[in-house]
């Protein structure tokens, strides 16, 4: 069928609050406003206050209220607008939730999904256009997914809702409006492993999430230039499933990853490190990495643009990688 | 000025002990030259030198075992470039001390420049920061001065070599190790002429590329070796052998060394025979070969041969494998990085077993050039030498094809695993007489059965069946082998 992301993610949730009725759906405008990405509009109609539950603007509080909830028996999925204002929560979601197992002796497991959209590109400034996931990823405790597929925003939640454990979704702004096929009986999907979309034995391109099209498009474009590259979608940032990044690096010997987070100490660097570590023989060149140059990010269009990773950055890293024109 | 490097005697060697220097600082050594015995984990060898100069010193002591690609010696172009005596660093407290500020005497010692050389240009003579850049630049790293901590007299160490600072990528490094080349000679075409894989494989012939290391296959049997002088001179066809070398996987109570040593070599043979299983889609086929008429041209032309040397069947049946391997190339040669590069040249593998247990398979090198007397003798030299663990890199590395013999051991046929990277493996069983049907006739013949282990990525069973059948077709005419 022809779904959109945003769709697929609604079908995710309503279709979670179907199969199990200790989930529900709390956050800033989920309920009467149909959620500020339009996520949950027509669920407040379906499945009533109760469970599709507006919030004040307290992340602290909500997402606190979410943790107590997932303690106390409850599947709570929690939405945050924007990964900026998740720092609000940051107290509560890693001093509690990603702890309390630990803290607790293996006692209490925090089964808490937490939802939020992230990344730039649609003019919103720098309190609303951040990629802050690699923050998150560097938590022991949480698990950190990054859906970039309509198969994943379809499938990922409920997989989410399986883990005893705190997880985070981070959805890329730039994708709820992507259209594309998607299986009627899709369903839950595996969130442990990370995804070979694209085949080539020139190059490995890694990347997850906002980014995920950008990379595609460059490596269809790279074709015609005769460089065949792996396209690697990471799916899930922690924990990482670098093996499926080093056994591409072994065929390929180059790397190329992109990040829309910062430079200096994102997940592209802990990528890069994983295949320094254990592909070092296997590199025929040094690892390119595309990511944010590190401003806030601005609100002037062309700005943002060049701000950001983009097809030509991804194509001119490939043909560094690949010895092409330098 | 270059470094002896202590080199890859195959792909699973990480270390090695000098067990022995066979020459001495001062020496001149060619390329070639054989300059210390090394113990791997499974044999002592030789090493030769793949440079020509004077041997300026050791950097290792007897007995040390080092990582492959260490230096272990140097190598100087002539005896002009031995290095002085190392001086040790002059005590500050005695000489006068220069007029330097402290952040300035810091910046020359992380420099390696000695501030009381420096003539200054400040106030008074004394020495400024630029002074001290200054010295630097014009002297790259000669300080007769506080040593640095590594002064350039001091034993040159690996960043000291110049061979250790081509720019290349990790995999050309890890090439050039297993190929056995040296980098500084590969023009660069990477970043910042870096050298890169492609580099490498552009700067050795296909069939120059050595294998990476090959040693084990299963617990076989030694093919005979030299003729004993004592054998009274029989007409008995079975071939004269040594008092066959049982291998023994157990080590003997009360050898430690040795029993060590057969126990790390049974490690090597089964992480190698291992992987051998895993990656080779092997096939095997099997033919009887009639040596009715091999056997009676060998009996006749030992007549005419003192008991020394007297041909054994096992002569024959290497000569022609190693004949049908040259018309056969998809049986000769190596699979490495995805892919079957075919040999040029024929080095038949021979498996030897030793005497603590386990085996080595080393080359002959170019069998199928070799008459079958040159080729007697050099079986007998390196069945020798592999028992007495003085084999040479090359022959280690070299084999293109192996052959297994197990006929010694009245096993009548053998199946062998392939060596990786080699494709097929040559097993022969014993040599019987058999009643055999020719022509419609029954008689007596000799036959042996020859089998084939071989690599379904590079043929299958048509060529192999080819194979076979030369080896049969080559035998059928022994006075052309």
């Amino acid at each position: 069928m022809k779904t959109t992301y945003r769709e697929a993610m609604r079908a995710a949730l309503r279709d979670a609050m179907q199969r199990d009725d200790r989930v529900f759906l709390m956050g800033e405008d989920v309920g009467r406003y149909g959620g500020s990405f339009a996520v949950s509009l027509g669920l407040l109609e379906e499945f009533g206050p109760e469970r599709i539950r507006d919030t004040p603007l307290s992340e602290s509080g909500f997402v606190g209220a979410g943790i107590g909830s997932a303690l106390g028996g409850m599947r709570p999925v929690v939405e945050i607008m924007t990964v900026n204002f998740s720092l609000l929560a940051l107290d509560q979601i890693i001093n509690n939730a990603a702890t309390l197992l630990h803290m607790s002796g293996g006692q209490f497991n925090v089964p808490i999904v937490i939802r939020m959209t992230t990344g730039a590109g649609r003019q919103l400034g720098a309190q609303h256009s951040h990629s802050l996931e690699g923050w998150y990823a560097h938590i022991p405790g949480l698990r950190i997914l990054a859906p970039a597929t309509l198969a994943d925003a379809r499938g990922m939640l409920w997989t989410a809702l399986q883990d005893p454990d705190p997880v985070l979704i981070f959805e890329h702004g730039s994708l709820y409006n992507v259209a594309g096929e998607l299986d009627d009986d899709a369903g839950a999907v595996d969130i442990d492993k990370a995804a070979v979309l694209r085949h080539g034995d020139g190059l490995t391109l890694v990347t997850y999430g906002g980014t995920l099209p950008m990379v595609l498009e460059a490596a269809n474009r790279l074709a015609g230039e005769d460089i065949d590259a792996d396209v690697i979608d990471l799916r899930t940032l922690r924990p990482l499933d670098a093996h499926t990044v080093v056994d591409s690096v072994a065929r390929t010997h180059r790397a190329v990853v992109v990040d829309e987070g910062w430079r200096s100490g994102s997940i592209s660097a802990e990528i890069a490190a994983r295949i320094c570590e254990q592909a070092f023989f296997d590199l025929d060149a040094p690892v390119e990495r595309v990511c944010s140059l590190e401003v806030p990010v601005p609100y002037a269009k062309h700005l943002e643009q060049a701000a950001l990773p983009s097809v030509e950055r991804v194509m001119a890293a490939a043909r560094r990688a690949v010895g092409a024109n330098g | 000025m270059a470094e002896f490097r202590m080199p890859s005697l195959g792909a699973d060697m990480e270390h090695g002990k000098v067990v022995e220097w066979l020459v001495k600082p001062g020496d001149y050594v060619h390329k070639g030259d054989i300059v210390a015995a090394v113990d791997t984990d499974k044999t002592v060898m030789d090493i030769e030198s793949f440079e020509e100069g004077v041997v300026a010193e050791f950097l290792v002591d007897l007995g040390d075992t080092v990582d492959v690609g260490t230096p272990i010696a140097r190598i100087t172009a002539t005896p002009a470039e031995l290095p002085p005596a190392p001086t040790p660093p002059v005590p500050q407290a005695d000489a006068p001390s220069p007029k330097a500020a402290p952040p300035v005497r810091h910046l020359a010692h992380t420099l390696g420049v000695d501030v009381g050389r420096i003539s200054g240009s400040g106030t008074d003579g004394e020495v400024t920061r630029a002074d001290v850049e200054r010295a630097a630049a014009a002297a790259p790293g000669t300080s007769a001065g506080p040593a640095p901590a590594v002064a350039p007299e001091a034993p040159a160490g690996p960043a000291e070599d110049t061979a250790h600072r081509v720019r290349s990528s990790p995999l050309a490094r890890r090439l050039a190790l297993e190929l056995g080349v040296d980098l500084a000679g590969i023009p660069g075409t990477g970043p910042g002429g870096a050298v890169t894989e492609e580099d490498v494989l552009a700067a050795v012939p296909p069939r120059e590329r050595a294998p990476q290391g090959t040693r084990a296959d299963k617990p076989a049997a030694a093919p005979p070796s030299a003729v004993p002088a004592t054998e009274p001179a029989t007409p008995d066809l079975k071939a004269p052998a040594p008092p066959a070398p049982q291998p023994q996987l157990a080590s003997h109570p009360g050898r430690k060394d040795a029993g060590g040593k057969a126990e790390s070599l049974r490690q090597a043979i089964g992480a190698l025979m291992s992987r051998s299983k895993k990656e080779i889609p092997h096939y095997y086929l099997s033919t009887t070969l009639d040596l009715a008429a091999a056997m009676a041209w060998m009996q006749a032309a030992n007549q005419q041969r003192p008991v020394s040397s007297r041909l054994v069947p096992s002569a024959l049946l290497l000569k022609a494998t190693a004949l049908a391997a040259r018309e056969v190339p998809d049986m000769n040669g190596f699979f490495t990085r995805g892919a079957f590069q075919a040999s040029s040249s024929v080095h038949l593998g021979v498996a030897v077993a030793l005497r603590p247990g386990g085996l080595v398979a080393p080359a002959l090198h170019d069998a199928d050039t070799l008459t079958l007397d040159q080729l007697m003798d050099q079986l007998r030299d390196l069945v020798g030498r592999a028992r007495a663990g003085r084999l040479q890199r090359a022959e280690m590395a070299d084999p293109t094809i192996t052959v297994t013999n197990l006929g010694d051991l009245g096993v009548e046929s053998v199946y062998g695993v392939i060596y990786p990277p080699q494709v097929a493996m040559v097993g022969f069983g014993k040599v019987l007489e058999q009643p055999w049907a020719h022509h419609g006739m029954l008689g007596i013949r000799h036959a042996a059965i020859a089998t084939l282990s071989a690599d379904h990525r590079v043929s299958d069973g048509l060529r192999g069946g080819r194979f076979l059948a030369r080896i049969d077709e080559l035998l059928q005419k022994p006075g052309d082998l």
